[in-house]
């Protein structure tokens, strides 16, 4: 059908929404509330258009387009209404943009940029809230929502764990945990997917960056670093690259001119995860289980089943998630080997993740010493970068050290979903027929839905196996598994949609085109690696050989194993 | 307070699973405490089967659910329009004064709960306050005082059995 | 037990189980099946006696609706009762619902075997001996407290009095909707079956096509009556249009408007008319489900509904297969949990599925897709009233009353500074001054009539200038009004029309679901804006206070047109309209509060200053001890004085003074 936009005839499809013809077309209108794959709630009203046919103001996330339409996206009515809003926001907001975190790339400060708000048009009572800092990943401070509800529908439709939603009414709404308590104390799985959707700073990840710095000063610690597969591809956009520009050289030149001793790489213990859980499948296949097998490299996902199917831990794969496994190492094995007293060995892994931080201070991780001492989301890592005053761009690329510094593309395959089970059934095919796969793509667990299935044929076995990413969809899986009628063998799970690339301590806002470019990139480190399978990566091999003796091994369990608490629901 | 074995029979009328039930348990639940505690949020919740945080939300939503006891007097004073132009508001604000508390709140004794109604639907009577379902109309700050000062009495002797809506 | 069952049900071949067509016909044209005369004859002389034509013992009926309990009905009929048992009288004594004149509550009916009903209002409890003894022991009418004869009698001493009907509060108003509120038993459904309840259901069940109702629907021009005035036979069309498994219908009973009780009325009076509506709209579009959603502050209401539900089922008028016809609808009543802006359609559903009310945009419209997620029509209380009476009556009949545009009747009620408090319902078309003066009675106390606020929240402020207005959809949209759900507020020359924006902004304010930003944040603004303009310069500690009070005055309508344009639904649209009204009718009282820092109503008790009359201050000094800010001096026995910057304006003073002598301006 045609419409007329700003006096230009289109072309739009039925049904769809004005906002989605208009971008097509690029024009832009501005959207709080609106999450592309969510259907419309129309609360924020400041992609208002109108309609000239009837001279009505209309949502255009909502609205339909009908044939010969016409629009004004616009016009002085439609600014004046827009600016409005912007102002009522204003009003009711701390206003203290120069202490914000989000200062700069808030979508509420480009607003008032971009509607010209000069002046305080409207002047009265602000609301107040006290800020939530209890929780070990994620502050609230409820002073500066906006009330979009892009946290509550994320965390409600595509995460199902409903930690926080809309609270009271009227001027009095706000988003909170149940009952008002503090994040921390209610189910909530640290996966920040609401911090990485927020609108402006009202969830942000809880920084590690002062006791990094304090670290980093301090002269008896030996401060470490560790990189996930998934920050490589994100950092740059944090400095104005594409997204999806894999910037792991610069990230670890970056890192050492932080001040950092050493910058290894978490793919090599990625690439020991798939050693050690490849292993405790084929064991588990022989010893009648209990299958299906759940990855654990997810610390949201792993919080989750904690709370929500504790009957189910027993499914759990019992390997640390890898930068746990790193940290233990370092503690150990890299200590030994440079002869440094682990006690003053600092382990701070970049993560492209909020629940890290919640995972790092698990008790059952780490003994004397946590295996990870701070964890840094791969915003904060920028900031850092930031303010130390380096020039990201002119970096040359450097190499990680050794020996935890060497991967294989099975490990950089981690950070998108769909990965670690990549990972995982190369290595899984070489154990059991004693050859690598001929194809390395595989592409049924690819892509970006969140739930894909396979039947793999290994050797003489045909293995089903699952990908689920973003939690809602890992739900009917687990109730079939409680019923008993689950017929895979072996699941990964990421608590994030699309996996580690897209995980809560990314740059943000999270957007669906970052999405597709990052997921291309971890591919594209994959297949330009020398090395493309697990069991081939030599300093594993050397580690094995060295130090832990056999893959689920006693020493391997003591080190690269954990284990698991019941949790409540509420 | 009561037990657990006491709402048995609320959870037990509705089918699990149902989210459509939400708000008709969360009033049985009402009736039968006076309010919603906390603990009994979170049964709902597992009985309907969705977040806690959900049915928090849900039941801060609606007026009529109440997170802490009621006094032994509920003084629901009528705002509706009638009984604003006859003066409400002056009712309302004689009766904070009178019992130190604000609309919404309860006497530190559990004595009296001051709400607020959109409209009670007696305006012939304006203005009109009701005590526990008994209606008082044609009120003005001076019969209000005199009213409220025999309840006080009434809240200080004997126990009070009253209906909760 | 009821007796339909026991006459009809038990003699014939039906049952609940077995529904028959012509049960409705058997009970009001005599028997039509093959069942004998004696049953005929029975049903004939059940009628008379349902009907108060022929009975053996004297009828008392007490109204007993929300107005008439607030005023004490419960301890009259209680009264009444002992005192019949202490002197052994044989009577039956049933509760009413509402005549509608709350403004002469109580009332109570007596029909004595062979009389004409008499109708007593403003009963006490110390008058029911006097009642009891006189009427019902002597025979004679109470002439101080009578309110009027249902009949003129053609004989005896009471022809003389005067009727119900000819009382200037009854005689304007048309009560069609009403006809049964306070005349019948609202418990009893053979009452209703006797005066032609459920011929209308049997009529159409029995003989048209949902088509058919639908098409007749738009003859009769029936318009939604819970205030936006959609035609309701198009809304049904969009419905029954839609091809799905499941379809609901949904009665919206949660009537929130402050000052507004004509739904509350019609459920507690005559709870089966509505009902009967509903079945027939569910029939009309296909509907299998229904939702009576109403308020729990109405426990009366729905008590009643409760039993009314109960009854049709028994008679076969609800559940499967009703009247024989293979047509099934059953329906619940669901109980809301107080939230004005749960009247907004996809709100209310959003409720009954127990979330959150909050609205959500449309399209796609409920008709389309509404409770969970499949086709629904939404209509208020009063609408399916209508419903009953255009089939009832006939569709022509019911084009025939009203205007060009505007159908029917519509009910009122009526509250604030009037004489006759209470429900009225007249045709459309009727003026404003009309209701005011000659069913109200007007103004109280010598005042002035100075506005009637029409259509609750949403409505707007109309003053003496439009009070011509005739009461019309558009008429009152073209004065800046709308129909709102019915409530009529009368405002003489004491009430502040700021105070009265100010207080429906405090409402729209708090009730504001906070779902879109023009709402929860602009209402809020639009509120401070009032709230500055009756706050006194003593409160204004710096002067940007004042400056914003001014700036507030200069945005006012940009904020009030962005708010009306941008809002997700209904109630933020019209949430201005209040503000605007009584801005574009009584400018100047905002610019009296704006300039000259006073409130010309005396309403605001801020910009108000306390004077002591020294004429009538007789120095008794009980002002001085009630004021809590020792503000008034003055020597024992001789007048006391105010100190203006200490007094707070608690007007304790004026409430305590036995003489009069304090005065404000």
């Amino acid at each position: 059908m045609n419409i007329t936009i700003n006096g230009n005839t289109c072309w739009a499809k039925p049904g769809e929404t004005i906002l989605d013809a208009a971008r097509r077309e690029g024009i832009k209108i501005p959207t709080l509330c609106h999450l592309s794959e969510f259907s419309p709630t129309g609360s924020c009203r400041i992609c208002t258009v109108e309609v000239e046919s009837n001279g009505s103001l209309v949502p255009a996330c909502a609205f339909p387009v009908t044939e010969g339409m016409a629009i004004r996206t616009n016009s002085p009515r439609v600014r004046r209404a827009r600016k409005t809003i912007i102002e009522l926001l204003v009003a009711n907001h701390p206003q203290d943009c120069l202490f914000c975190v989000r200062s700069g790339n808030c979508e509420l400060q480009s607003l008032t940029q971009e509607y010209g708000v000069r002046t305080q048009r409207w002047t009265g009572e602000r609301k107040r809230a006290r800020i939530d800092i209890a929780s070990p990943a994620i502050e609230r401070d409820p002073e500066k929502c906006i009330l979009c509800g892009r946290c509550v529908r994320i965390c409600h439709e595509q995460q199902h764990v409903g930690a926080i939603d809309f609270v009271h009414r009227g001027f009095k709404s706000t988003v909170a945990p149940a009952l008002e308590r503090s994040l921390n104390t209610v189910p909530c799985v640290d996966c920040g997917q609401c911090v990485v959707n927020c609108p402006v700073g009202a969830l942000t990840e809880k920084s590690h960056q002062k006791v990094v710095w304090e670290a980093i000063n301090h002269e008896e610690k030996y401060v470490v670093a560790q990189v996930a597969p998934a920050v490589r591809v994100a950092l740059g956009e944090e400095f104005g690259a594409e997204p999806g520009t894999v910037v792991t050289g610069k990230t670890v030149a970056a890192l050492r001119r932080l001040g950092f001793k050493r910058v290894f790489d978490t793919n090599f213990s990625a690439d020991l995860t798939i050693i050690e859980e490849a292993t405790e499948l084929l064991s588990r296949l022989n010893n009648g289980g209990p299958t299906p097998m759940l990855t654990s490299c997810s610390p949201g996902w792993v919080k989750f089943i904690e709370h929500y199917y504790p009957d189910l831990l027993g499914n759990l794969s019992t390997c640390k998630s890898p930068h746990e496994m790193q940290g233990a190492l370092l503690k150990s094995y890299y200590a030994q080997k440079i002869g440094v007293d682990p006690s003053r060995i600092f382990v701070v892994s970049i993560m492209p993740c909020t629940a890290k931080k919640y995972e790092a201070q698990r008790p059952e991780l780490g003994n004397e010493y946590p295996d990870v001492d701070a964890v840094l989301t791969t915003r904060e890592l920028a900031r850092m970068i930031h303010s130390a005053g380096i020039d990201f761009h002119r970096l040359p690329n450097e190499g990680f050290d050794d020996p935890m510094g060497e991967s294989t593309g099975a490990g950089a395959i981690f950070g998108a979903a769909g990965g670690v089970m990549e990972a995982a059934l190369r290595t899984a095919h070489f154990y059991l027929t004693g050859e690598d796969m001929k194809s390395l793509t595989f592409a049924p667990i690819r892509g970006l839905e969140g739930v894909k299935q396979a039947d793999v044929k290994v050797g003489n076995v045909t293995l089903k196996v699952a990908a689920i990413s973003g939690l809602a969809n890992i739900k009917p899986i687990l109730d079939d598994m409680r019923a008993g009628t689950s017929p895979f063998h072996f699941i990964e799970v990421m608590a994030c949609p699309h996996g580690c690339i897209n995980g809560g301590g990314q740059p943000q806002p999270a957007s669906p085109e970052k999405i597709i470019k990052r997921t291309e990139s971890i591919y594209q480190i994959d297949r330009e690696s020398p090395r493309r399978n697990s069991h081939r990566n030599e300093s594993i091999q050397k580690l094995y050989a060295e130090f832990l003796g056999e893959p689920n091994g006693h020493k391997a369990h003591e080190l690269l194993h954990t284990h698991y608490v019941e949790r409540d629901e509420f | 307070m009561q037990t657990q074995e006491n709402t048995q029979h609320i959870y037990a009328k509705y089918p699990k699973g149902q989210a459509s039930c939400l708000i008709d348990m969360l009033q049985e639940v009402q009736e039968h405490f006076g309010y919603l505690p906390d603990i009994e949020m979170q049964k709902v919740a597992r009985h309907v089967e969705i977040p806690v945080s959900r049915v928090y939300g849900v039941a801060t939503f609606y007026n009529q659910f109440r997170f802490q006891p009621l006094g032994k007097f509920v003084v629901k004073v009528c705002r509706g329009t009638a009984c604003h132009v006859k003066g409400s508001l002056d009712i309302l604000r004689t009766l904070e004064n009178e019992l130190g508390i604000k609309a919404g709140q309860t006497t530190k004794d559990l004595g009296f709960t001051i709400e607020t109604v959109a409209c009670i639907g007696a305006c012939s009577i304006a203005p009109v306050i009701a005590v526990n379902e008994e209606f008082h109309g044609g009120l003005t700050t001076k019969s209000l005082v005199k009213l409220l000062s025999m309840y006080k009495k009434k809240a200080n002797t004997a126990e009070v059995e009253h209906e909760l809506v | 037990m009821n007796s339909y069952s026991r006459d009809c049900f038990e003699n014939c071949w039906h049952s609940a189980e077995r529904p028959c067509p012509h049960f409705v016909s058997c009970v009001n044209n005599g028997q039509q099946c093959e069942c004998g005369d004696a049953v005929t004859a029975r049903l004939e002389q059940y009628k008379r006696h349902l009907l108060m034509v022929e009975h053996d013992l004297p009828v008392i009926l007490v109204g007993m609706g929300t107005c008439g309990l607030a005023n004490g009905a419960r301890r009259i009929h209680d009264a009444i009762i002992a005192e019949l048992n202490t002197r052994g009288i044989a009577a039956s004594v049933i509760p009413v619902g509402c005549v509608g004149y709350c403004a002469r509550e109580v009332i109570v009916d007596i029909k004595l075997p062979g009389k004409p009903r008499i109708s007593y209002c403003e009963v006490k409890e110390k008058d029911v001996v006097a009642l009891i003894e006189s009427t019902i022991m002597a025979g004679e009418v109470l002439t101080d407290k009578l309110l009027g004869l249902y009949e003129r009698p053609q004989d005896s001493p009471w022809a003389a009095l005067p009727l119900v009907n000819e009382n200037p509060f009854f005689a304007k108003q048309q009560k069609i909707n009403l006809e049964n509120c306070g005349v019948i038993d609202p418990e009893s459904i053979d009452q209703y079956l006797a005066r032609g309840g459920y011929t209308a259901l049997s009529t159409v069940i029995n003989g048209k096509s949902g088509q058919d109702v639908i098409n007749d629907m738009l003859t009769a021009g029936v318009r939604g009556r819970g205030g936006g005035g959609f035609p309701t036979g198009r809304k049904w069309q969009f419905a029954r249009d839609q091809q799905s498994d499941k379809k609901y219908l949904i009665c919206n009973a949660d009537e929130g408007d402050p000052g507004a009780f004509m739904d509350r009325a019609l459920l507690e009076g005559d709870p089966h008319r509505v009902v009967e509506g509903m079945i027939i709209a569910a029939y009309a579009i296909g509907a299998s489900y229904g939702y009576i959603y109403c308020r729990a502050e109405y426990p009366l209401a729905i008590a009643r509904l409760e039993k009314t539900l109960a009854d049709a089922r028994e008679y076969g008028l609800l559940g499967n297969n009703i009247l024989g016809s293979g047509f099934n609808f059953d329906m619940r009543i669901k109980k809301g949990a107080g939230a004005f802006v749960c009247g907004e359609e996809t709100a209310l559903i959003h409720s009954i599925e127990g979330r959150r009310g909050m609205p959500r945009p449309r399209p796609p419209y409920p008709a389309v897709s509404g409770l969970f997620g499949k086709p629904t029509v939404i209509n208020n209380v009063e609408t399916f009233a209508n419903v009953t009476t255009v089939f009832k009556n006939g569709a022509e009949w019911y084009g025939s009353i009203g205007t060009q545009t505007s159908k029917g009747t519509k009910i009122f009620a009526l509250s604030g500074k009037v004489t006759n408090v209470g429900l009225v319902e007249v045709p459309m078309g009727t003026t404003l001054r009309e209701i005011v003066f000659d069913i109200g009675g007007g103004i109280p106390d010598g005042k002035q009539f100075k506005a009637v606020q029409i259509g609750g929240p949403s409505g707007g402020a109309l003053p003496v200038q439009v009070i011509d207005t005739p009461i019309d959809y558009e008429s009152l949209k073209a004065v800046g009004a709308m129909m709102g759900s019915g409530g009529l507020v009368v405002m003489d020359e004491t009430t502040c029309m700021v105070d009265l924006a100010k207080y429906f902004m405090t409402f729209i304010q708090s009730e504001s679901c906070g779902k879109c930003i023009p709402c929860r944040e602009g209402t809020k603004r639009l509120l401070e804006i009032l709230e500055r303009l009756s706050k006194s310069h003593r409160n204004e500690t710096t002067q940007e206070e004042s400056l914003l009070r001014f700036q507030g005055m200069v945005y006012l309508e940009r904020l009030a047109s962005v708010i009306k344009d941008t809002s997700l639904c209904g109630l933020g649209q019209t949430a201005a309209n209040p503000v605007l009204s009584t801005l574009q009718y009584f400018k100047e009282e905002y610019e009296a509060h704006l300039y000259d820092r006073c409130c010309p109503a005396g309403a605001c008790r801020e910009l108000l200053t306390f004077h002591i009359d020294t004429e009538k201050c007789n120095g008794c000094g009980l002002c001085a001890k009630k004021c809590p800010e020792a503000a008034i001096i003055g020597e024992k026995k001789k007048a006391h004085y105010i100190l203006e910057d200490k007094c707070i304006r608690c007007d304790q003073c004026r409430v305590n003074c036995n003489f009069d002598a304090i005065y404000v301006n």
